[in-house]
């Protein structure tokens, strides 16, 4: 089974959720951290790092040997990443989409692919918890395909849990699609519940079940609960403000680490999501 | 005219209730919300909308059926697997690179424009804001920031207004990217968290890239200030001016529920006091 752990505000609470609920889950459970612009699972699972490898994206080059600067390379791309420009063609890589469209174009084959360095992917161990993390190159716009590269590690004979990036746009999409279950962690205040139908909009459009954990449940109103009612949205679980809970989290600690009877909560929340999926 | 710029790296930093109370603290700005992916400012400065426009950007393959051979051609160059095995274009898949398009032999397929959002001109208490709104699961976030970014500043000039006060989104991909060329300053809102200074060293990275002058205030310092004071730390080595604390202070959360910049809602509170510091000195340091 695959959960995607998303929220459509920032900062409400997805990585805490997702590595709790990985770490009480125990063994034969994966942890995906696909919040590659600002991956922070790793600092409270503190996994031992067995591999890390660099991806890249296939990105043109000219051989101006065969080139015989006719411009269909510039024609084809919709993304303005190669143009020629006067006696000469310029690929501009980071623009480049990787379609290889002025590739396949390119009546004197002048065109072949190199690579652009989108970021690495770690993979590493906590016990039983296999975790794998995206960490995109800063200064790389284009996070939809170093995710899709770490989804490749998706074992389906365990337990998958992806810690998605927030917002509703293409890079949660890459995140949550073909997930079983989509938990989304809100918090219940007017920028929460904003966010929330946001992502409430793209879990509709996948067509994927979903649920709620309401995070600083006591911080805020009651529109979030008043919303999911409405919706028909199950709330899953509520975690109340707790200044030890947020202390604990400044400091890397999980949940289950300084509050050890939350472990038994977030193993009735698989539960729900395991009976709701199913 | 001048920008500054206010992004996190991380989300949930209280980006936008801090531009909110800037916005009651500033005179003579344009307001702009960059964050389009997810935009809150607007759910405290209740714009008056003056202008509405489509955002029109991309394209999606759609394949005409009665015209498809079904050679398979497409299908074959789709570096996306965006089409099925039926010649059905899955949009969301799609990338919009127009390569099935061009070498379909039937000229079978379309290639549409997408209308992927929408962009406002606005009136606020506040002065004027652009703005705008992504469309669910659309790509073309940077340019559609890009777009309102100058829409700001356009705005900016007409009305003979010296400063633009731009919420920026999280992270440190493309929206962020366009969110930062061209700005006078950044000023980033950190937390003291181990993720907050995490994500905080990335984005002043990317900012640095851009040669951009940045500055730093820490948010909540108190839930950890050994924490808060080693992110200060780390930011000065990096030339970072840090410009400020704010305490965790409920009055935030409380203000928002009411619709209202934290400034209005208690000007005596200890956020409000903290939050009216940082901004002497950002007016300070922008020189404005």
């Amino acid at each position: 089974m695959i959960i995607s752990i998303a929220s459509g505000k920032g900062g409400t609470g997805k990585t805490t959720v997702a590595t709790n609920l990985a770490v009480s889950f125990g063994s034969n459970v994966q942890l995906l951290d696909c919040d590659v612009e600002e991956p922070n699972a790793h600092l409270f699972i503190r996994p031992v790092m067995e591999e890390v490898k660099t991806i890249t994206t296939p990105v043109p080059e000219v051989d101006m040997d065969k080139c015989t600067l006719c411009g269909k390379c510039g024609e084809i791309c919709q993304f303005k990443a190669i143009v020629v420009i006067g006696e000469t063609v310029l690929p501009f890589h980071e623009m480049c989409h990787s379609c290889g469209g002025c590739m396949e174009v390119c009546p004197e084959k002048a065109i072949t692919e190199t690579g652009r360095e989108l970021g690495v992917i770690e993979r590493g161990h906590r016990n039983g918890l296999e975790f794998v993390r995206g960490k995109l190159r800063v200064g790389e716009a284009m996070s939809p395909p170093l995710i899709k590269k770490v989804r490749e590690y998706t074992r389906p004979d365990i337990l998958t849990i992806i810690d998605a990036p927030p917002g509703t746009s293409c890079p949660v999409i890459a995140s949550m699609r073909g997930a079983d279950f989509v938990l989304l962690v809100t918090e219940p205040t007017p920028f929460g519940l904003h966010d929330l139908k946001l992502a409430v909009g793209a879990v509709k459009m996948l067509e994927i079940p979903c649920g709620l954990v309401i995070n600083r449940s006591d911080m805020g109103n009651d529109q979030v609960k008043k919303y999911a009612e409405d919706e028909d949205i199950p709330v899953l679980m509520e975690i109340p403000f707790d200044r030890r809970i947020a202390e604990a989290y400044s400091r890397g600690e999980m949940i289950v680490e300084a509050m050890p009877e939350w472990k038994e909560r977030f193993l009735g929340l698989y539960h729900s999501i395991e009976k709701i999926a199913a | 005219m001048k920008e500054i710029v206010i992004i996190s790296g991380k989300g949930g930093t209280g980006k936008t209730s801090i531009v909110a109370a800037f916005a009651s603290l500033a005179e003579n700005k344009v307001l702009c919300d960059a964050d389009v992916d997810a935009a809150d400012l607007h759910l405290i400065m209740d714009p008056e909308i003056k202008e509405r426009h489509d955002f029109e950007s991309g394209r999606t393959a759609i394949i005409n059926q009665e015209k498809c051979t079904e050679c398979g051609i497409c299908r074959d160059l789709c570096r996306w697997d965006a089409i099925s095995e039926d010649f059905v274009v899955d949009s969301i898949e799609c990338e919009g690179c127009g390569v099935c398009h061009y070498f379909c032999p039937e000229e079978a397929i379309d290639f549409l424009l997408n209308t992927c959002g929408e962009w406002y001109l606005s009136d606020t208490r506040f002065g004027p804001m652009a703005h705008a709104r992504l469309g669910i699961a659309e790509e073309n976030s940077g340019k559609l920031v890009t777009l309102i970014r100058k829409e700001g500043k356009k705005l900016a000039e007409a009305k003979n207004l010296d400063l633009l006060l731009t919420d920026g989104p999280p992270g440190i991909g493309c929206p962020v990217i366009a969110s930062l060329g061209g700005a006078a300053a950044v000023l980033i809102v950190s937390e003291p968290t181990v993720s907050g200074r995490h994500d905080m060293e990335r984005v002043a990275e990317l900012a640095a890239f851009f040669k951009i002058p940045t500055m730093l205030c820490v948010n909540k310092f108190d839930l950890n200030p050994d924490q808060g004071e080693d992110i200060e730390a780390f930011a000065r080595e990096k030339n970072i001016r840090v410009i400020g604390r704010v305490p965790f202070d409920p009055a935030f959360t409380k203000a928002m529920v009411q619709g209202k910049t934290i400034v209005e809602f208690d000007s005596r509170s200890e956020g409000c006091e903290a939050v009216k510091d940082i901004w002497e000195n950002l007016v300070q340091g922008l020189e404005i």
